[in-house]
């Protein structure tokens, strides 16, 4: 099978999405499947139509790689590849209308209120903000409405913080999601399959000191991993069923990771919804992968097998 | 292997076992989001004002190329080979030919070829400095070598310049109070000729009174100086080392006259301290690349070398021209020096802006540029950013000039609605990456 992995971009998460190319195409190294890495970029379509390409593997991270652009272009010429479709992939990616998805298909969210930097300028930045605190309490979590790896993100304890951080997220995109910070177990559940077939494979748990932001995430020190995560057999089953069904729901495809905050009440409430999510060594996919006893060449060869034999 | 040395806490992993081994001065060497945002500048899309890279494609590179291939045919036998700790004797002779032209009367003994000037930065800091030693340095600096010194664990207290460079009335009360404190200060850092990132040059009025005030408080001067030749309407400013044998180290390139792939660089101390460099550089590297210097000393025996860095300088006079041209046109609510030489032009941003929240915008809109708060030590220069028109052509500056000024827009419309001002950021020292220097 030739494979061709896609990585790189445009977007600010460029640098993790060479990194999480390498680390598949290195797991995929001793198969007998040829891989080749490529960027998104103008030799990109001649590559593609030079044929001899049997799946694609988008591992973009960020804008274009996540939104469905680029699924929209592989469609658009035909080609099999590995992940979720451009139209499902636009409605994950825009945060708040995947939440609004999720509500109502009774999949819980942490309340949150979506804010476009024009309707500050319009009605006034501290009279929104003041609502925010008084609607929400502090502390609140703001990230922009797109975007990944926690770029641009902040959790905002203090009300005089407030401004900051929505310069912060602003810089990322024009809107801006607010959501009531949730206290307890962060977790992350990958998972692999399609429809009935997708499966969850074992939670991993964050533990971090300050915030799960960049400097976390891609330092090894500050995040202690729990693979397994650390929670009851009851929890961990609700964590199960509740990234099963936001994946269902979503009709993601091929593999997803689902990141949620299991409240003080034991339920878990989705923070996050990742269609290409990172493999770098830091990697939370790759982490559970290990978790549940898998090799990852192995199980990256069945996925890319179920996307080259999909019609 | 020590067991305690390695990461078992608790039954979660950190994903690196050898947390509990690494040395403090390791803790601050840490990816950063600033450091991704990098990695798109390498795209075409993107017009890279971040980069301290010269142009190349300024090189005659067919001639070099024949150069290399003669090298390899003709002395490969050297030139592959290991060869002296402190370099090679019939460069350490040219390179005092190239320091002649700003005023050095050195000896090839006195010379230490090393890997770039920036090994020997590392080596004068690594023989200078314990933990806790004082360097004072321009305010901003050069941000490698801020890392160096971050990474050999000294505190850096920053001085400022003016128009002319550092100011000399402000060194020496920075030194005396130093001084009060009982601080240790080992070495003035200092770029004087077309600053990184000031883009300002030292004054001729002002090098033997900066001189004068390091030997009365017993503080080496290191004097890193690889824009020096590129000035644009000057001949060059006698070196500091020109002035005194005695109390200055000096650094020298190659990397900005000729071409920074080569990695090779020198230093000149006095006797003792070169001694020890040499010790020190054999500990590290064993001794410099021989390829390198071979390639570099055919250069300067066959290669019209003046005519080239004529060239250079009549290259880069045009992409500074532009870039200021360019910020008068569509930035005028910043304010920036107009570099007579070098690489670079420091940037104030209009009240309030933060060039490092703003950094995510301007990748947005397909332009870079570093930060201010990667120049100092101490979390300052949130309102400044270094524009560097080296490498872009003229057309490209002036595009690129035009998308800063939409995100510079932008950015101000949204620190009016939220009435923010730049932050101040302790501790934000950056690791560059090797394009940035």
């Amino acid at each position: 099978m030739d494979v061709m992995i896609l990585a790189g971009g445009l977007s600010h998460e460029r640098d993790v999405s060479i990194r999480s190319g390498r680390r598949v195409q290195d797991a995929l190294r001793d198969r007998s499947t040829r891989v080749s890495v490529h960027d998104v970029d103008m030799a990109l379509i001649p590559s593609l139509r030079e044929g001899g390409v049997d799946v694609v593997w988008p591992l973009l991270h960020g804008e274009s790689g996540e939104d469905g652009s680029l699924q929209a272009l592989l469609e658009l010429l035909g080609l099999r590849f590995v992940g979720t479709a451009s139209k499902d992939a636009r409605v994950a990616w825009t945060k708040p209308v995947a939440k609004s998805v999720l509500g109502r298909a009774g999949v819980d969210t942490p309340d949150f209120v979506t804010l476009p930097q024009s309707l500050f300028r319009e009605v006034g930045a501290e009279q929104v903000l003041d609502a925010v605190a008084a609607t929400f309490g502090l502390p609140v979590v703001i990230k922009p409405a797109r975007g990944g790896s926690a770029l641009g993100v902040s959790l905002v304890t203090t009300r005089d913080a407030l401004p900051r951080a929505m310069v912060h997220c602003f810089a990322y995109g024009d809107v801006a999601l607010i959501e009531r910070a949730v206290a307890g177990v962060e977790v992350a559940v990958s998972v692999v399959g399609t429809g009935a077939q997708a499966r969850a494979l074992p939670a991993v748990e964050i533990v971090c000191e300050g915030p799960y932001d960049y400097d976390a995430r891609y330092n090894p020190g500050r995040v202690e991993y729990f693979a397994p995560a650390r929670l009851t057999e009851a929890q961990r089953d609700a964590v199960e069923r509740a990234a099963l069904e936001t994946h269902r729901v979503l009709a993601l495809r091929d593999l997803s990771r689902i990141d949620m905050i299991v409240d003080e009440q034991g339920v878990p409430q989705i923070i996050d919804i990742n269609i290409a999510p990172g493999m770098t060594e830091t990697s939370l996919f790759p982490q559970a992968v290990e978790a549940a006893g898998l090799d990852l060449g192995e199980l990256y060869g069945e996925i890319l097998a179920t996307a080259a034999a999909r019609n | 292997m020590t067991e305690g040395l390695r990461d078992t806490h608790g039954e979660g992993t950190r994903l690196d076992p050898w947390l509990g081994a690494y040395a403090a001065r390791a803790q601050a060497m840490r990816a950063s989001e600033i450091r991704a945002l990098f990695a798109v500048a390498s795209r075409p899309e993107v017009v890279s004002l971040a980069g301290g890279m010269p142009y190349i494609g300024g090189l005659p590179l067919e001639e070099i190329g024949d150069m290399m291939r003669r090298l390899i045919v003709d002395r490969g036998e050297t030139a592959l080979q290991y060869g002296s700790g402190q370099g090679d004797e019939a460069l350490r002779e040219q390179i005092t030919q190239v320091m002649a032209l700003e005023g050095i009367a050195a000896h090839a003994d006195d010379v230490v070829v090393t890997t770039g000037s920036q090994q020997a930065l590392d080596l004068v800091t690594t023989i200078f400095i314990d933990p806790g030693d004082v360097i004072v340095a321009e305010a901003p600096s050069y941000v490698g070598a801020l890392g160096v010194f971050r990474a050999h664990e000294a505190d850096v207290v920053h001085v400022p310049m003016d128009a002319h460079g550092l100011i000399p009335v402000a060194l020496e009360s920075t030194l005396a109070r130093l001084q009060a404190e009982r601080k240790r200060v080992k070495f003035l850092y200092t770029v004087p000729n077309f600053h990184n990132p000031g883009g300002v040059t030292l004054s001729l009025e002002r090098r033997p009174q900066i001189l004068e005030i390091c030997a009365r408080y017993g503080v080496l001067v290191l004097e890193d100086n690889p824009y020096g030749l590129l000035g644009f309407d000057h001949e060059p400013l006698p070196a500091l080392r020109s002035m005194s044998d005695d109390g200055v180290i000096y650094l020298g390139s190659f990397s900005k006259t000729f071409a920074p792939g080569f990695r090779v660089g020198w230093a000149v101390a006095p006797h003792a301290v070169r001694e020890k460099l040499v010790l020190a550089s054999e500990a590290s590297i064993l001794c410099p690349s021989n390829a390198s210097q071979l390639a570099i000393s055919s250069y300067l025996n066959h290669s019209d070398w003046h005519g080239q860095i004529k060239s250079f300088r009549e290259q880069y006079r045009d992409r500074r021209d532009a870039l200021v041209g360019a910020l008068e046109e569509n930035i005028p609510s910043a304010s920036w020096n107009v570099p007579e030489g070098g690489f670079y032009v420091w940037v104030k941003l209009p009240a309030g802006l933060d060039s490092k929240s703003m950094l995510p915008r301007a990748v947005t809109a397909r332009v870079a540029y570093v930060p201010g708060t990667a120049f100092y030590y101490d979390g300052q220069g949130a309102d400044f950013l270094r524009l560097s028109y080296c490498f872009p052509t003229p057309d490209r500056i002036r595009e690129g000039i035009r998308r800063l000024a939409g995100v510079v827009d932008a950015e101000m419309e949204t620190v009016r609605i939220f009435g923010t001002g730049a932050a101040d950021r302790s501790g934000s020292v950056e690791f560059p990456s090797p394009d940035l220097a």
